[in-house]
């Protein structure tokens, strides 16, 4: 199923989800919207001629504090079809927050975590969102790019 | 400086960094909590463990991960990308190799020079690779056995990863961290003479295998100890994202190395072994060791056929030079890519995004296998025994080198 033909069958159930299709990714990508993002993924597994049973990663990304935008990526495969697609929201900088599809895959969950502990990006309804490769105290999130480290974590020099 | 105090204790720092997710008045009567690791050597490396148990049965675990972070990501935005590789080779230490050869695939692709590889670079990095997932394996078989009781399985699994990790010292010159694989080449081509060894190597060690396969797997000890013991099914298995050894234990035929046909896999001949529930139910613990165990064969059948190649039609030649296509300078258009290869642990993902200006990624992230892996460990240890719960992790096959990066 080409790129066009999943664009339409999502815009015919959802109506007007997909913003647009880029194709310079790998694989292509549809930008979708991201407060109705549960619904679209719940779609997208349980459709009958798509199936993406799997969600293979999900990625967050820090466009800067001049674009002001963050992005969710989500890398979805297909095991009976052998499709491949991601799905990637646009979210505020100042305030980041998205719907949590871990009901959806519950992989999502520790992907999600991770996502949260480095960008601080706020998934509503997530089950259990706790730091999860950080110390519950540390400051900051590191993988924004206007980061700066703490002086001292627990009387330990940070910087080196 | 040095006799600085640098920890300076403080009750308050502990509570703050107390991260237990139960507390006691959460729990039940009778409920109790046990914390294993990090230290623990069944662990396999810093993981904590935090075990609501009533009496020998568990209520839930909860991992705590992140004593060996050193966020790889961060490091990746202010370095360019043939120097990350050395990075690369930190996260799942057991087997660098295969984490050099999806890393350096996907760079390549980005590139658009995959394509444009000289066969014979190809074949040394399926070789190389295939050889560090027998050692990866053989370190999972081994300390699982031993985890669960059985000694000898460790030192004869230790005594043939060593020969491997001789050979790969003998390639590149580093027993486990290798950074061989470049983008677009190879560090050196194969010593000489490495050919002859190798095969030598390859039919000692296949015997072995099987008298290993014969010791341990087909133990009456060990398949009472893991068959029927933390049964993961199919569809739990997808759901939570679980690939590797521990999907096909499952019962389901994936490999990615099949799937996607990345490199000259396709050109190799393998089969891929799926576990069959032949000691208990499908999905247990027994099922994933012997899928690992029937992947040694995989993987001797495939270094055997690259060492053909090798020997045969992509013969060392006095010309050949494997950095010839190595790009002066690394700078991709921009672009998203997620690239994927199957690591002895699972699908290992990267995630890259180049911006087209300059020559470090905008974005690089990790999926590694065993943090994807380890998630599901909750979901299969409740309501079974602390014991069964040594024997699940060890049937993970964790390296917390990639779970925490």
């Amino acid at each position: 199923m080409s790129i066009e033909e999943i664009k339409e069958l999502i815009n015919n159930h959802l109506p007007e989800m997909v913003r647009e299709v880029i194709q310079n990714t790998t694989p292509t990508t549809l930008i979708v919207d991201p407060s109705r993002i549960v619904e679209l993924c719940a779609f997208l597994r349980t459709n009958k001629s798509l199936y993406f049973d799997s969600l293979s990663c999900l990625t967050a990304l820090d466009n800067g504090p001049e674009s002001g935008t963050m992005e969710v990526v989500y890398t979805l495969y297909s095991i009976p079809y052998d499709y491949k697609l991601n799905i990637r929201c646009e979210i505020d900088r100042n305030l980041p927050q998205i719907p949590s599809v871990a009901n959806v895959w519950r992989t999502a969950d520790w992907h999600e975590r991770e996502a949260f502990d480095l960008f601080g990006i706020n998934f509503l309804n997530h089950p259990d969102l706790r730091r999860i490769l950080l110390p519950t105290d540390w400051e900051g999130f590191p993988l924004l790019k206007d980061y700066s480290q703490q002086e001292k974590y627990h009387g330990i020099t940070v910087k080196y | 400086m040095a006799n600085q105090i640098q920890y300076i204790y403080s009750e308050a720092h502990l509570r703050n960094s107390e991260a237990t997710k139960y507390r006691e008045k959460d729990l039940k009567t009778g409920e109790m909590i046990i914390n294993i690791g990090p230290q623990h050597p069944s662990t396999h490396g810093v993981l904590r463990l935090e075990v609501v148990t009533d009496g020998e049965m568990i209520v839930d675990v909860v991992p705590h991960l992140g004593y060996l972070h050193r966020c790889f990501e961060k490091h990746t935005e202010s370095l360019a990308y043939n120097q990350i590789i050395p990075y690369v080779d930190r996260m799942d230490y057991l087997a660098a190799m295969n984490s050099e050869h999806a890393y350096a695939m996907g760079v390549e692709r980005m590139l658009g020079i995959e394509k444009e590889i000289p066969k014979r670079v190809e074949y040394i990095r399926v070789l190389v690779a295939e050889l560090n997932r027998l050692a990866s394996h053989f370190v999972a078989i081994g300390t699982y056995g031993m985890d669960i009781g059985a000694m000898t399985s460790f030192f004869w699994m230790m005594r043939d990863r060593e020969h491997i990790l001789r050979l790969l010292e003998w390639v590149c010159g580093a027993r486990m961290l290798y950074n061989y694989i470049w983008v677009g080449g190879l560090y050196y081509d194969l010593p000489i003479g490495f050919e002859e060894r190798c095969r030598e190597f390859i039919n000692y060690l296949e015997p072995k295998v099987r008298e290993m396969d014969k010791l341990l797997i087909e133990n009456k000890i060990f398949v009472e100890r893991t068959a029927n013991v933390g049964v993961l099914p199919l569809d739990v298995a997808i759901n939570y994202g679980i690939t590797g050894p521990i999907l096909r234990g499952s019962g389901l035929k994936f490999d990615l190395r099949k799937v996607d046909g990345y490199s000259v896999y396709p050109e190799i001949d393998f089969d891929v072994p799926v576990g069959k529930g032949e000691m208990g139910t499908k999905g247990d613990c027994w099922d994933r060791t012997y899928v690992r165990m029937q992947e040694c064969y995989q993987s001797i059948r495939i270094v055997s056929q690259c060492l053909d190649q090798l020997q045969g039609d992509h013969k060392r030649t006095r010309d050949f030079d494997p950095k010839a296509m190595v790009p002066k300078k690394i700078r991709p258009k921009a672009q998203d890519l997620y690239v994927r290869a199957e690591n002895p642990k699972g699908e290992l993902g990267y995630y890259f995004r180049a911006d087209g200006r300059s020559d470090q990624p905008f974005r690089c992230k990790v999926r590694a296998p065993s943090f994807v892996n380890l998630s599901v460990i909750s979901e299969i240890a409740k309501g079974g025994l602390i014991a069964d719960l040594i024997a699940i992790i060890g049937s993970i096959d964790l390296v917390l080198g990639e779970v925490d990066r």
